[in-house]
């Protein structure tokens, strides 16, 4: 079951955004205090009246404030790198898959929006024969993200997926899986893991030592 | 040959200069109403740090007739436990009232629909008269929000009726006329009304609010506590009925601070018209602006301000005033 992604607009990430409004201190006006009873009745009006026209001031001078909406489908809005967004799987630095089909990510889903199928290739190691991931059922938590031990499912700052009909939510593999190493640009799980599959030993990974014999009685 | 406009008009049948006045004036506050739609969110949206509608055509013009299409394709919906003919009645009364109220207002020298010499007794029977509307209305919808709000407005616009009536007899008094267009021309011979009645002018500008039950008084649609007021159980086009008559009563009360106050279409090198117009709309500006600004006040302060504080001072007002132009007269 293949489907063509429609083509996804890339927007240009925008910059974080500055302070764009000062301290909001420069509302505060001295009004010559606030009118209470029991203060003679004319300052009393005198100051209802001031404050009154004080606060038409405020609000006018307000027009001039830069604007706090984002105009959105033309300027977007600033999303954090690690924003929990839309899901993707990503590939090490070898361009292999990631996902070796643990199942972790599908069983810390709070609302069962993940299922896979694990197989392995010839190397002997292990991928999803197929991934699919609901997002209308999907809430973004990002547990998922946390439960992967390979770094290979990944939350991305992206929120645009409106789609007309409920079908069009569910991703497969192919549209989950993208070319690069998405957030850890170095890590490789195979390259740090001391598994053994085809081409690479035990022991033969980074930062590991050759295994010790067990059965051998010499220190 | 270029026939001389004075030739042109005089040729016309006699009819023909008053139906244009009324068609006229009739379409211009109607469309100025349907934009106030438009206008009063831009402003409001501009004084809260926001765009508004600006999607719908340049800047958002268009809103006006995207929402008027949608409120007239509504459902036509009467609750099946409101009073029927009453329910249906109401929300043209305050439509027809304050049109029937510009009908007196010039708006310029020499053009009104009717130059009555009770003219400003005129508008003040019309707003009187829109009491009626919101009070049928939230009795008619038998439904408590709809009541409370009708029972607020029969306190709060009987209430208010009677300073807008007494602030404006400083300027009669002054203008010697109950007619609006010798008011503007007793304007033309002294200054503008404002100076000598500018409290006469400020206690107008209150009860002007509270008779359009604009924001500090709308307690008559309070939306945090009674959902929508009178007009809670109204939808579709009978709901716009309210929505444009609050509009164009709010047109008409600039108009009328305008008149009697500012000089209606006195300026100089502009036209007539155009300084009304412009008047008008700097006085619907405020409105919005103040919208904007305060909180709703209180039932009790709004029986406070009326009673205790605007009747005395409208008093003391017309005391004065009185007073000053019988001294004047010798």
């Amino acid at each position: 079951m293949t489907r063509v992604m429609p083509e996804r607009p890339q927007q240009p990430r925008p910059p974080a955004p500055a302070e764009t409004h000062p301290p909001l201190t420069t509302d505060v006006v001295v009004t010559g205090g606030l009118a209470r009873r029991g203060q003679p009745l004319l300052p009393r009006i005198g100051r209802t009246v001031w404050s009154t026209l004080v606060g038409i001031g405020i609000v006018i001078s307000h027009a001039w404030r830069s604007r706090d909406t984002v105009q959105y489908p033309e300027e977007m809005v600033y999303l954090p790198p690690r924003y929990r967004g839309r899901i993707i799987l990503s590939r090490d630095p070898d361009g292999e898959e990631r996902c070796v089909a643990c199942y972790l990510c599908s069983a810390a889903c709070p609302v069962d929006c993940i299922a896979l199928q694990a197989t392995t290739d010839e190397n002997g190691r292990r991928y999803p024969e197929w991934f699919r991931i609901n997002f209308s059922r999907c809430i973004f938590c990002g547990f998922c993200e946390d439960a992967c031990p390979t770094y290979a499912i990944q939350l991305t700052p992206d929120v645009e997926m409106s789609e007309y009909e409920r079908s069009s939510m569910v991703y497969e593999k192919e549209d989950l899986l993208i070319s690069g190493p998405g957030k850890y640009h170095e890590h490789d799980f195979y390259r740090v893991a001391g598994l053994a599959i085809g081409g690479k030993g035990k022991g033969e990974a980074e930062n590991e030592a050759p295994p010790s014999d067990v059965r051998g009685l010499l220190p | 040959m270029t026939v001389p406009a004075g030739a042109v008009v005089a040729a016309l049948p006699a009819w023909v200069g008053p139906l244009a006045t009324v068609l006229g004036v009739l379409i211009v506050v109607l469309s100025l109403a349907a934009g106030l739609i438009w206008y009063e969110r831009r402003l409001l949206a501009l004084v809260q740090d926001r765009h508004g509608p600006n999607r719908v055509g340049p800047a958002g013009l268009l809103q006006v007739l995207a929402d008027t299409f949608k409120i007239l394709f509504k459902e036509d919906w009467v609750p099946p436990f409101a009073d029927r003919s009453v329910f249906v009645v109401a929300p043209s009364i305050v439509f027809a009232t304050a049109l029937l109220s510009f009908m007196v207002v010039p708006v310029a020298e020499g053009i009104v629909v009717a130059d009555m010499d009770v003219g400003l007794l005129f508008v003040l029977a019309m707003s009187s008269l829109a009491v009626y509307s919101v009070v049928l209305a939230g009795w008619a919808s038998r439904s408590k929000y709809s009541l409370i709000g009708g029972l607020r407005a029969a306190a709060q616009m009987v209430s208010y009726e009677v300073f807008m009536g007494l602030s404006l007899v400083g300027v009669i008094t002054l203008a010697g006329s109950f007619n609006l267009s010798d008011i503007v021309a007793g304007q033309q011979r002294s200054v503008y009304y404002v100076f000598p009645q500018f409290i006469g002018f400020v206690i107008f500008l209150v009860a002007g609010l509270a008779e359009t039950r604009r924001i500090p008084f709308d307690l008559v649609e309070a939306e945090s506590e009674l959902v929508a007021g009178y007009h809670t159980e109204y939808s579709g086009m009978k709901f716009g009925l309210f929505l444009v008559g609050e509009y164009v009563a709010i047109t008409l009360v600039s108009a009328l601070i305008v008149t009697l106050f500012f000089g209606g279409w006195l300026g100089p090198w502009l036209p007539d018209v155009v300084w009304f117009l412009l008047k008008t709309f700097v006085f619907i500006t405020l409105f919005i602006v103040i919208r904007g600004t305060f909180p709703r006040v209180r039932y009790d302060q709004l029986m406070a301000l009326g009673w205790k504080a605007l009747l005395p001072l409208s008093l003391l007002n017309l005391l004065i005033t009185g007073a000053i132009v019988v001294a004047r007269a010798g």
